[in-house]
């Protein structure tokens, strides 16, 4: 019954939407109130409907009901019930249901929130909203729906992947998808501007929350990803410029470029078309990555051939999609009149240059990740793209940019001057010059990007610091003073001191585990002992066990560092018999300066001996810390007061009588 | 088996499979003989997986890649005929980091082509600018001797 329901729910949303997507739009054109009044109730009701839709497909995954085919392909009654439920997830069908959900939600909040925007323009927000909706809400009842019911029922499920039954990807999917999604707001703005022909601060202000949002949620999703791969495929590996990867990393690259042509939207009344064409681009990519993902076309050509329906579906969406908008843009995009002028040399300049860095950077992903696909499809040869690729190209992109971060916040609006804003990182540059120089007194046989990569995180985090130094005159006026100053500083600005300062922990954090990671690989006896990176591990023996649907062998691992015990670690195997899949958990003791790792694998001889992998990676917690803050940046920018009050008014004059400070 | 390795590529997130790559018994005893092997492997495709070095992979055709790798340079191979020993063998395909030739130009010059692209636009971008600038100022006419008078009159009284 209840996969009847959430089928007949779905449908409904289909029809809510269509109607969402055009009475609206077409209220809004002729300016007839009750038709633009519409947009609101439509989507609240959609959202309503989705989430019965998405709540029977957990309630038929919760009870394991092996009727409906979806349960039976990624359930099993002894799976504990957190992965029953990130089962609802964890395969195609569930993923999209998810993606829609996300979607509705998003567009009742803007339902709900919008209420100091005009109601034609928020009626062209949902409207377009809807019609994303709808291109989703027939994907899914045409090729993918996950309410399908088999006959005879099988007695019990074929179980989820056992690599996916983990907290990590339990959390990743709804991560990205946030964040794709939430570059489907930016979306909506955009082309409800060009319909209108209209951008302005106020634009501005709406969609920086919006994009802000989907990048924190981004940032998590991949950083959550990367942690995944890290703990769990078992050798420290967390980047992989998989296709997979960098279609998650492209809306990334593409969003964080959005955000910072918005500010200027926003400050300067300026690079107007720009911004509303990179938001196409973010949500573009967004789309391009969940279905690049979804159709299998990644895998090879032939898989892409294998299912027709999908593929085919998908193309045409995505042809309709980023096609249609474009065109809108370039009919519409040259009447965007643009008001503030600007040097080449000023803070606009060097968001435009950031624009230009990411832009370039997203394309770049974008063809290494294609040009297999694309030379495959017109009879070229067979060819690989993978990670040489990308560090080639990524690698020397980002460089600059990097250097250039540092500067570009020292910079004034309009106008800036290089001199001053260099004079003041001359102690910086020294600081990461002698950073740099100790890197590679320590590390002379390591590659030299880490020397580089060192001295860049430097270079970034302590500028970042001297331009927060500079704005809340630290050691230059009183303590009280600064004090009052610290206090005073936006939140938008904290935001960004974050998001550059996470970023250069970042930095630090990929330059260590990339270039000075120890390995051993070897058989050990129990009671045998490993020098790894000056850490000396002893292998005490394995254990076999149970787990609630898998087998387990716990090895345990003593290590020591000059003779003085530093930790004890348990590292697992299992082995999931429904699919007959190993999976390994491995020991991960985290320290400021790296990471101990230990990895148990295959029994080897009779004596009790096991292969085991031992790792120390440097500096690699960084990675995830300077994520962390990141994404802390995002959220406190978010709440920044500009956010919520919308539109800007002026100061009442100085004459009145000053509110007392909160 | 094809389906199955299909299926599992197509589940969720084309997950890498799962990696119990060089095993002990692989290891050279030369550790700077092992170390070119490990380097080699880097740059190497595993056939039959999604993209993965066969330095990461635990395929079987990974090991068997491993070793041949290996056993190349055991036998005094440099790095270079290593690889092309493999390539002659499995094709261009095999290679992680696609060679430099003319299928492969737009694939290696197609960032550098965006990057000019994107300096020449903000060059025009910014040329177009100055010409708004430069026409704001040509229509706007300098002051009339009595607007001048009356901007100093009112610049007085605002210091006094």
């Amino acid at each position: 019954m209840s996969a009847e329901l959430g089928h007949f729910a779905l449908i409904l949303a289909l029809f809510v939407a269509i109607v969402q997507a055009t009475l609206p739009l077409i209220g809004a054109q002729r300016n007839y109130a009750p038709w633009i009044a519409l947009s609101k109730p439509t989507a609240y009701c959609q959202f309503a409907l989705v989430a019965i839709s998405f709540a029977s497909l957990t309630h038929l995954h919760v009870t394991s009901d092996f009727s409906v085919l979806n349960v039976v392909q990624n359930s099993h009654t002894a799976k504990p019930m957190l992965y029953k439920i990130a089962g609802v997830w964890g395969n195609h069908e569930g993923s999209l249901l998810l993606w829609v959900q996300i979607l509705s939600l998003f567009g009742a909040a803007v339902a709900l929130f919008g209420a100091n925007l005009p109601p034609a323009f928020r009626s062209r927000v949902l409207a377009v909203q809807a019609m994303i909706a709808v291109g989703f809400y027939l994907f899914i009842l045409i090729t993918s729906n996950p309410f399908e019911r088999i006959m005879p029922p099988p007695l019990n499920g074929r179980d989820l992947n056992p690599l996916l039954q983990d907290m990590g990807l339990a959390l990743h999917p709804p991560m990205l998808y946030l964040g794709y999604v939430g570059f489907s707001i930016a979306f909506s703005f955009a082309i409800a501007a060009l319909i209108e022909g209209r951008v302005d601060a106020a634009w501005a202000r709406w969609v920086r929350p919006w994009t802000l949002a989907a990048w924190m949620f981004l940032t998590a999703g991949n950083a959550l990803g990367s942690w995944w791969a890290y703990y769990e495929l078992g050798w420290g590996g967390w980047w992989f410029w998989d296709p997979v990867e960098n279609a998650s990393f492209m809306p990334w690259l593409a969003g964080t470029a959005l955000l910072h042509s918005a500010v200027v939207v926003e400050k300067r009344d300026t690079l107007k078309g720009w911004t509303v064409l990179l938001a196409i681009i973010a949500f573009s990519m967004s789309l391009l990555g969940t279905f690049l993902v979804r159709s299998g076309v990644l895998t090879s050509v032939h898989a892409f051939a294998t299912d027709p329906a999908r593929g085919v579906f998908i193309l045409a969406l995505l042809i309709i999609v980023i096609g249609g908008s474009l065109a809108l843009f370039a009919w519409r995009g040259p009447q965007l009149k643009s008001g503030g002028l600007f040097q080449p040399i000023s803070r606009e300049g060097a968001l435009l240059f950031n624009n230009l860095g990411m832009t370039v950077a997203a394309a770049a992903v974008l063809l290494g990740t294609l040009y297999p696909l694309f030379l495959d499809a017109i009879g070229g040869s067979k060819i690989s793209v993978g990670a040489p690729f990308f560090n080639a190209v990524f690698i020397p992109l980002m460089i600059p940019l990097i250097i250039a971060m540092a500067i570009g916040p020292l910079l004034n609006w309009k106008r800036g001057d290089l001199i001053p804003a260099l004079t003041r990182l001359k102690l910086v540059f020294l600081i990461s010059i002698v950073a740099g120089a100790a890197t590679w007194a320590m590390e002379m046989d390591g590659p030299f990007m880490g020397v580089i990569g060192i001295a860049l995180a430097v270079w970034l985090g302590a500028s970042t610091l001297a331009e927060l130094a500079g704005r809340i005159h630290l050691f230059r006026a009183g303590p009280a003073e600064t004090l009052r100053r610290l206090g005073r500083v936006p939140r938008a600005t904290w935001g960004m001191t974050l998001g550059h300062f996470g970023l250069a922990l970042a930095i630090a954090g990929m330059t260590g585990a990339a270039s000075w990671k120890v390995e051993s690989i070897q058989a050990m006896k129990p009671g045998e002992m490993v020098n790894v990176g000056g850490y000396e591990f002893t292998f005490d023996g394995a254990q076999q066990g149970k787990g609630p649907n898998y087998d387990i062998v716990t090895g345990k691992f003593t290590v020591r560092r000059d003779g003085e015990k530093v930790v004890d670690m348990l590292a697992e195997k299992r082995i999931y018999p429904v699919r007959n899949m190993p999976t390994t958990e491995a020991a991960i003791h985290t320290m400021i300066s790296g990471d101990l790792y230990a990895v148990i694998g295959d029994p080897e001889g009779a004596d009790g001996a096991y292969v085991t992998r031992l790792y120390f990676n440097p500096l690699v917690v960084w990675m995830w810390i300077g994520a962390i803050v990141m994404v802390l940046g995002g959220a406190i920018s978010v709440t920044d007061v500009r956010h919520r009050i919308g539109v800007p008014h002026r100061r009442r004059p100085a004459t009145a009588a000053k509110p007392a400070e909160a | 088996m094809k389906s199955r390795i299909l299926f599992l590529a197509l589940v969720i997130f084309l997950i890498p499979a799962q990696g119990f790559a060089v095993s002990p018994d692989e290891v050279l005893d030369d550790p700077v003989l092992e170390e070119r092997a490990r380097e080699i492997s880097k740059g190497l495709r595993c056939l039959v997986c999604q993209n993965q070095s066969i330095d990461d992979s635990d395929a079987g055709l990974a090991r068997d890649l491993r070793l041949l790798v290996r056993e190349r340079l055991v036998a005094g191979d440099s790095d270079e005929e290593v690889v092309n020993y493999i390539v002659s063998r499995y094709g261009e395909f095999v290679l992680l980091r696609p060679p430099f030739k003319l299928g492969t130009l737009v694939l290696w010059l197609g960032p550098l082509f965006l990057v000019l692209i994107g300096l020449v636009s903000i060059v025009i971008f910014f040329r177009r600018n100055r010409e708004a600038v430069d026409r704001k100022k040509a229509t706007v006419l300098p002051l009339s001797d009595m607007e001048q008078r009356r901007l100093r009159k009112i610049l007085k009284e605002r210091v006094t």
